[in-house]
């Protein structure tokens, strides 16, 4: 193995970044490993369960970041982003953008002075949904364990409390942007996906009404750090979502808006058919799907469901939904049923099975890489030495995405050392 | 070496504000004379560089620092040489409960006690280092789409591959397809499969050394030190001639998947014209054309149905995830050859995920490809050589009826792989029956062999392992890892299975699949060769050492072990086998001789650090519970509890453990007479859905439950005094209830009559 082998950028700090990193780091390489939230995990960190296990993301979490607490050969670089990237596989040369977190963590901060601000933000781990004080832990779990502050949120008051209160060093107020250019072999693209904007699906009420929700956010309603503490609550009036309908494909599989199939969300309409039953006992789920995908082993969460006489499923598009304006519930018009089969059409809460969209959709890689039509960049980017891992590849459940992430660290690696130099 | 052990407590963070700092220190200098103590502000960064710098200074070899939870130390990076252990007290005592209590400054007391007693008890560790060198070559077992990308990867970053191919040439079943299913954008496009390409290149690369009709007849030996033998498969000389004997590192399994025999309902085999998309696909591909099986006439229509193998449930209740793919294209065969050929496609659910919709609505946009949801009731000859198929609940809600001239299933895929504990399992079966000593262990035996008697002779990697000659199988009979995050994740280090062995998987995933499996082959060799574990303790050095001369032959650590670590000689003496070792510990809690021990985590080590509690007598009226914790999720949960100022009963004193199955019984007798009132295990959930990392220690930890509670009736103690949790990261919420109810409950039953004894 090459000893002063050139670092493994890593763009995207989530479950695939993440996988991306260690792995190659375990190998013995070093990684650069950059995230553009204050923490690292990404979209799992914001997940309940997985699928098929129902188990919570925050165990294989605290291995992966257990890997990365011990190895010296990753460097992580939080609320940082990968402002260009100039030259050729073994060469490249990568600018990196690193925000101000104005928390310094030496010395270290007490967290307990938030309590004394009355600013407060929108809280990103619950996609805007309540807020939390201007100085805030940005997740339970936080890798790396340090607060965050947002500077544009914090009233002067605040400022000045922060001042007296803190202990000299623990917050930098004039904590300016830092850029490093750093020297690195291979590039592995990880930047995941976003929710698609369920306000353009018009006809499925979404933003017009209260209890029309997206997937994305049932994974925080049922989370017990989420905004209702793991109660699944209607958002009109905060009683218990007992009669709850999904709607696939919000998007997915349409011409209109996503052509492709979003992959998981059958599999996670499921899963959160779960949270929902399991949470109420008497409670009632029906799902809106043209096909089920429930592919490979998974075949098997899907027919357990069916022994389930509470979760019903009708092949059927949802045309479009409206509101009782009284009680708030939710009518679905339904096109196409299985003829003979007409479900109840009225429901306290509508969750979209909304579908995935790359990042790269809209936030390009400063690199001169080759995308699809939908804004994928597939396993080989159209350069040598920069791979592409997880849903920047296409729509894929976690499973998929570490698998695609080893791999793509094997190719880096390749591009490290040239593929010349015998190991065996 | 001459230890000199050194005491960092930490006064940042609240915890001078709630503990009396100059006691805690006097527990270091007075009780242990520990001859370094010093109060520090911080042990992060600066404050903990600082503590580097001491531990230089004064030469200290081992190291405790109470402070933050270990957890929480970002780079905290020691020299080698130096043992350094953490004690959280600020998540686990003074977040926790109330400050300046007694009890609170009892507890933070008690922990100093515990890990100056465990670095005093612990021993440097030494990475292991076998007396044969390591050796970085792997093994690819079969040669088709999968088993060619893993070498080619392997072998493109400088690692000498060994590909073992049982049919006369490479190429499985890639080489038998006519055409692949789109892998690039626009998703619409036949494309031509690229087994030439990949066969060239594979042949070509000078790292690679091919065996065609060769399979593994032994694999002796552990990761770094495996030593494979090939014998001929019978492919055109004699099988079972010698074809090699070589050493390798780690084994790549990518030996394939074989169709599925169509279900009953349906006239395969009975019917001529009925095949399955294997046998279409070898037709197109040899032919160049579609004729009928029955008059070689050519075809102008054919109906596939869907699931013809696959997934009725009480058939197989797996998706074999690509014949909706497999059919679309057929189909296209069959379009593009004839553009007034019919084809139909009877599906339930047409699976096409992600950007292969594309390719779903090219079909869509042929107007001779006629995509049905419904199910097929029966296919029965018609005129003229022709099948007259009936399906019913369709999208149109009645019974719909077409005639073609072929129908095709599409058959689902089973995995070529064999259930390694299954087989060893038979096989001690037939040795009972053989052997046993009793007619009624005879009988069960022969019971047991009749279950799993078709599991005899399906040996494909035959390794030398005791506990079974492949790895262990999971649902539906693929060694597929049981973890979402970490797919690779099989139970025997250092091999892999990959492609469709390991779950039904198409051409491109395959491709992505095998990279994978390359690179954690490289980095099991690359970490053997470095005296490390794998994951899930990556990076861990430290292994067993077994005190055989004490050792009673049980077997329970062979038995348990649940990486196959151990394998036995003839008296059933536990052979190390230390590069498969995962560093659970779990053979520490088997073995009731107490002889196993790492040199940082043994029986010895729990049980000094149980016995280092300064328990009050029983007029004080302060109980004290024992916690054991998996250290992957109960453990991190009790930060979480910190974290979140959750109040907690003060009489727990919490001890992480690497695995709940590596409980040894003796820690509760430990417990019990050092005057503790009762013991908590908290472990992570156990079943078909088990969340352990190393597989069944939560589900040993049940077994140990048990084995505690013999030990309680032994002691003539309650037996209410140990209790099991399923504890996950996220149940943090629930911790201070299951101590307080515990609480209550030995109050209930009263003091352990042994305390002050």
């Amino acid at each position: 193995m090459t000893v002063e082998a050139k670092p493994i950028l890593v763009i995207g700090g989530g479950i695939a970044g993440m996988t991306a990193a260690v792995e190659a780091a375990e190998v013995g390489y070093p990684v650069i490993l950059v995230e553009k939230e204050a923490f690292l995990g990404g979209r799992v960190m914001r997940t309940h369960r997985y699928f098929p296990k129902m188990c919570p993301p925050t165990c294989g979490f605290e291995i992966n970041a257990r890997r990365i607490r011990q190895n010296p050969k990753i460097t992580v670089h939080t609320l940082a982003t990968v402002e260009e990237i100039l030259g050729k596989a073994g060469e490249f040369k990568a600018l990196v953008k690193i925000k101000p977190r104005y928390v310094t963590g030496d010395p270290p901060l007490d967290g307990s002075v938030a309590e004394q601000l009355s600013s407060e933000r929108p809280d990103a781990l619950n996609l805007g949904v309540g807020t939390v004080k201007a100085l805030y832990y940005p997740h339970e779990m936080a890798y790396p364990p340090l607060h965050v502050l947002d500077r544009e949120a914090l009233s002067d008051a605040d400022a000045v409390t922060l001042t007296e209160v803190c202990p000299s060093g623990s917050i930098d107020l004039d904590m300016r942007e830092e850029e490093i250019l750093v020297d690195v072999g291979a590039v592995i693209v990880a930047t995941g996906w976003r929710p698609y904007d369920a306000n353009k699906l018009d006809n499925l009420g979404f933003g017009q009404f209260e209890n029309v929700i997206t997937n994305v956010m049932m994974e925080r309603l049922a989370a017990g750090s989420g905004p209702t503490g793991g109660e699944i609550l209607r958002p009109s009036d905060g009683k218990p979502a007992n009669n709850v309908a999904f709607v696939q494909c919000a998007g997915s599989r349409d011409e209109n808006h996503l052509p492709y199939c979003s992959a998981v969300c059958c599999t996670a309409t499921l899963k959160q058919a779960r949270y929902v039953r399991e949470k109420y006992e008497d409670s009632k789920v029906t799902v809106f799907y043209i096909d089920i995908r429930t592919i490979g082993r998974l075949e098997k969460f899907y027919y357990d469901m069916l022994d389930d006489t509470n979760v019903s499923f009708f092949k059927g598009k949802v045309a479009e939904i409206s509101e009782d304006p009284d009680s708030k519930d939710l009518m679905l018009a339904v096109e196409d049923t299985i003829a003979g089969e007409k479900p109840g059409l009225k429901f306290d809460m509508v969750v979209l099975a909304t579908g995935v969209v790359p990042n790269t959709a809209d936030d390009k890689i400063p690199f001169d890489l080759t995308y699809d039509e939908y804004g994928f960049l597939d396993g080989a980017t159209g350069i040598e030495g920069v791979y592409a891992a997880g849903c920047a590849t296409h729509p894929c459940d976690v499973s998929r995405a570490t698998k695609e992430a080893t791999a793509a660290a094997l190719k880096a690696i390749q591009c490290l050392n040239g593929g010349g130099e015998s190991n065996g | 070496m001459d230890e000199k052990i050194g005491v960092f407590i930490c006064t940042g963070y609240g915890i001078a504000e709630a503990l009396d700092i100059d006691a805690l220190c006097n527990v270091a200098t007075g009780e242990f004379s520990v001859p370094f103590c010093k109060a520090v502000e911080s042990c992060e960064g600066s404050g903990l560089e600082a503590i580097q710098d001491d531990i230089t200074k004064e030469g200290l070899t081992k190291v405790v620092i109470a402070g933050i939870s270990p957890r929480r130390y970002v780079d905290g990076l020691f020299p080698d040489n130096v043992i350094v252990e953490k004690v959280g007290l600020r998540e686990h005592v003074v977040w926790c409960l109330p400050p300046n209590d007694e009890d609170t400054q009892m507890m933070a007391e008690d922990y100093l006690r515990m890990y100056i007693t465990k670095v005093q008890k612990m021993h440097h560790v030494e990475p292991f280092q076998p007396e044969q060198t390591v050796d970085k070559g792997i093994l690819v077992v079969g040669g088709g789409i999968a088993g060619m990308t893993a070498a080619l990867e392997a072998a493109k970053t400088g690692y000498e591959v060994r590909l073992v191919e049982k049919a006369d040439k490479l190429g499985g079943w890639l080489a038998k397809q006519h055409k692949s299913i789109p892998t690039k954008p626009p998703y619409r496009d036949l494309e031509d499969t690229g087994i030439e390409t990949l066969m060239a290149e594979v042949e070509a690369n000078p790292r690679i050394h091919v065996y065609t009709s060769a399979i593994t007849s032994e694999i002796v030996g552990a990761p770094g030190l495996f030593d494979v033998t090939l014998v001929s498969s019978g492919n055109g000389k004699p099988a079972g001639e010698l074809e090699g004997q070589f050493r390798v590192g780690a084994i790549i399994q990518a030996t394939g998947w074989k169709p599925k025999e169509p279900r009953d309902s349906l006239p395969y085999g009975k019917l001529e014209n009925v095949i399955r998309n294997v046998e279409l696909e070898e037709m197109v591909k040899e032919h160049g054309r579609i004729t009928r099986p029955s008059d070689g006439k050519e075809v102008k229509s054919i109906a596939f149905i869907q699931c013809g193998g696959s997934k009725e449930k009480e058939h197989h209740s797996y998706c074999s995830s690509i014949c909706c793919l497999t059919s679309l294209k057929q189909a296209l065969y069959l379009r593009e050859h004839d553009d007034k050929s019919k084809a139909y496609i009877f599906y339930e659910f047409m699976r096409t995920p992600g950007k292969y919709e594309d390719f779903y609505r090219r079909a869509q946009e042929d107007q001779g490809i006629f995509l049905t949801r419904g199910e097929v009731a029966e296919v029965t000859p018609g005129n003229d050589g022709r099948l007259s198929i009936v399906a019913q609940n369709t999208m149109i809600g009645k019974q719909i009826q077409v005639d073609v001239d072929l129908v095709v299933l599409a058959a689902g895929m089973v995995p070529n792989a064999a259930d390694g504990e299954a087989i060893r399992v038979l096989e001690d079966a037939k040795r009972t029956v053989a052997e046993g000593d009793s007619e009624a262990k005879k009988q069960e035996a022969a019971e047991t062999v009749e279950t799993l008697k078709q599991h005899e002779g399906s040996e494909i990697l035959n390794l030398n392992y005791r506990q079974g000659p492949d790895l262990p199988s999971l649902e539906y009979g693929f060694p597929d890892s049981h973890f979402i995050c970490f797919p690779y994740e099989s139970r025997r280090t250092g091999i892999y299975p990959t492609g469709a062995t390991r779950q039904p998987m198409d051409g491109k995933a395959s491709r992505e699949d095998a990279g994978g499996a390359a690179l954690k082959a490289i980095q099991c060799v690359e970490m053997t060769s470095r005296g490390e574990a794998v994951h899930p303790r990556a990076g861990d050095r430290s292994y067993p050492d077994f005190f055989l001369q004490r050792c009673t032959k049980c077997k329970r650590c062979t038995e348990e072990c649940p990486f196959g670590v151990l394998n036995e000689d003839e008296q059933g003496t536990p052979l190390l086998q230390a590069t498969r070792c995962r560093r659970c510990g779990v053979c520490l809690g088997a073995c009731p001789e107490r002889i196993v021990s790492f040199k940082d985590y043994s029986v010895e080590i729990v049980g000094s650090m149980i016995k280092a509690v300064d328990v009050p007598d029983e007029f004080e009226e302060k109980p004290r519970i024992l916690v054991l914790a998996c250290e992957n999720d109960a453990f991190p949960a009790l930060d979480l509890v910190g974290q979140h100022r959750l109040q907690v009963n003060a009489y727990i004193r919490v001890i992480p453990l690497r695995c709940l199955g590596s409980i040894n019984t003796v820690w509760v007798t430990d417990a019990m007479s050092t005057g503790f009132d009762g013991v908590i295990l908290l472990g992570c959930k156990y079943g078909d859905d088990y969340q352990c990392h190393f597989i069944k220690g939560s589900e040993l930890a049940a077994t140990r439950e048990k084995n505690v509670r013999e030990k309680l009736e032994q002691m003539a103690m309650d037996l209410e005094r140990v209790e099991l949790h399923e504890i996950q990261i996220s149940d943090y919420e629930k911790l201070p209830k299951i101590f307080e109810d515990f609480a209550e409950l030995i109050e209930e039953i009263g003091m352990n009559p042994f305390k002050g004894m």
